[in-house]
């Protein structure tokens, strides 16, 4: 079952194409990274879907529901506000600097939205928070704010917070590119675990055994549009495109 | 002597309730004002702009004899010296804390908003429950100084003949011969600014949970 399907997506900053005609369909319980040089495009994409930029030509559809599309005539057209506000709640996004709320404890920033948004009251939202809490090992850190955690808490507290609205889809955005590589890895684990349980995600990320690790579906991005696309297998061991063959291939060396 | 102090401590009751009434209006409008500021429309940005430079750029005694004189004589109409006193500093007031308030608003990262929208918060609780929470500590060291500038402006309030409590001591002084008067009231300005300093403190420790 398609969650999500993009069709010849569009952007442009100042005039330059930083996505130019973008297509991927994504599946339910489907885990795809996204890999890529810096500025191909990448996190733009993620932005776009996540409504945090609009998009200037091409069609998304989320869960059954058209998010955008243009017309013939080029004309860009979002869907109503209810629907954009359906679409948002149906894909959840992890930042690669977490963006946690500094002034709320780790338990609120996990149940502010679940009762503004959701209307669950605040015993269930408290509920579901600490399950969540204590599925990321952080249980004893609920009274703690931000600033006491370090950067693999933070980030595992903002997937929790992402979780508690029981998206369809949840988004990476490099969420290990802050952490120093000690902490890189307990994110990891939280997102293998997820890929575990069938969590559909997609996952932008530099962590190439990672995403070997992990996905379904790799896409290669570089300058605004997908290079390759396939099983891990397929574009890490046997790459047809020579971008990607390059690409790759600076990796091992490193 | 105690008849003195008598009468100082109802001028400082005038003060007290020009500083009272003058935060009471200028603390929201200046966020009005300050919305205005950092608007959209480059029409009403620049007008309130242009508003925040009159404001801050003229002297508030000059300001306070503008409000109370002008509509005498344009309108040939009079009213109570109080109320000119109180508009003449929330107008001058809100204007500082605009500034102050557009300062904080802006020195939110963008990611505070970025994530209020993907989680799906509505404007009106992105900004009271995200983005003004975070402001209020960022200003308060800013606010503090402000707040006591209040303190010591309310003097200029006999400029239109309000007697706060540096006329009064004026007065005394000159009836008695004596600079005695002013230096108490000296004292008193110094008392209140200890205690606004003090509730300022307070409350900079009791947002200091995070950071």
């Amino acid at each position: 079952m398609e969650i999500i399907s993009v069709a010849n997506l569009k952007k442009e900053f100042d005039g330059l194409g930083v996505l130019k005609g973008i297509s991927f369909t994504l599946n339910k319980g489907e885990v795809l990274s996204i890999i890529g040089p810096s500025g191909s495009g990448k996190s733009t994409l993620l932005r776009c879907l996540t409504q945090l930029e609009p998009i200037d030509g091409g069609t998304i559809e989320v869960c059954s529901k058209t998010m955008v599309r243009t017309t013939e005539a080029g004309k860009v057209s979002y869907a109503n506000k209810e629907t954009l506000k359906e679409v948002r709640l149906n894909l959840g996004l992890v930042f690669q600097s977490f963006n946690l709320f500094p002034h709320m404890s780790v338990l609120r920033n996990i149940t502010e939205a679940q009762m503004h948004v959701l209307g669950r009251s605040k015993e269930e939202a408290n509920q579901v928070g600490r399950s969540l809490l204590a599925k990321m090992g952080l249980e004893e850190k609920e009274k703690a704010y931000p600033c006491q955690l370090s950067g693999g808490q933070q980030q595992r507290v903002s997937i929790a917070r992402a979780l508690a609205l029981n998206p369809d889809v949840l988004c990476f955005d490099e969420p290990t590119s802050a952490l120093d590589p000690e902490l890189t890895g307990e994110i990891l684990k939280v997102i293998k675990d997820l890929a575990k349980e069938k969590m559909t995600m997609i996952v932008v990320t530099h962590e190439m055994s990672f995403a070997r690790d992990i996905s379904d579906r790799v896409i290669f991005m570089d300058d605004g549009l997908i290079v390759e696309e396939g099983t891990p297998q397929q574009l890490f061991n046997d790459p047809t495109n020579p971008r990607t063959k390059r690409f790759l291939n600076r990796y091992e060396q490193n | 002597m105690g008849n003195l102090l008598l009468q100082m401590l109802a001028g400082t009751v005038t003060s007290l309730k020009i500083f009272a009434l003058t935060l009471l209006f200028s603390l929201p409008l200046g966020l009005l004002v300050a919305k205005g500021r950092m608007s959209k429309n480059p029409i009403i940005s620049n007008m309130v702009n242009i508003y925040i430079m009159i404001m801050r750029g003229t002297p508030l005694i000059l300001q306070l004899l503008f409000v109370y004189f002008a509509p005498y004589y344009i309108f040939g109409a009079s009213y109570d010296r109080f109320t000119a006193v109180i508009v003449g500093f929330v107008i001058n007031y809100a204007a500082y804390f605009a500034e102050i308030y557009r300062g904080g608003i802006q020195s939110i990262p963008i990611g505070q908003y970025e994530a209020s929208l993907v989680l799906g918060f509505s404007k009106t609780h992105t900004f009271t429950h995200v983005v003004a929470p975070q402001v209020v500590k960022r200003i308060i060291p800013a606010m503090g100084n402000e707040v006591i500038t209040l303190v010591k402006d309310t003097a200029l309030a006999q400029t239109i003949g309000v007697a706060e409590l540096f006329r009064v001591a004026q007065n005394a002084s000159a009836r008695q011969f004596s600079t005695m008067p002013i230096f108490i009231a000296g004292v008193f300005y110094f008392l209140m600014n200890a205690l606004v300093s003090r509730s300022f403190d307070l409350l900079e420790k009791k947002l200091n949970y995070y950071h």
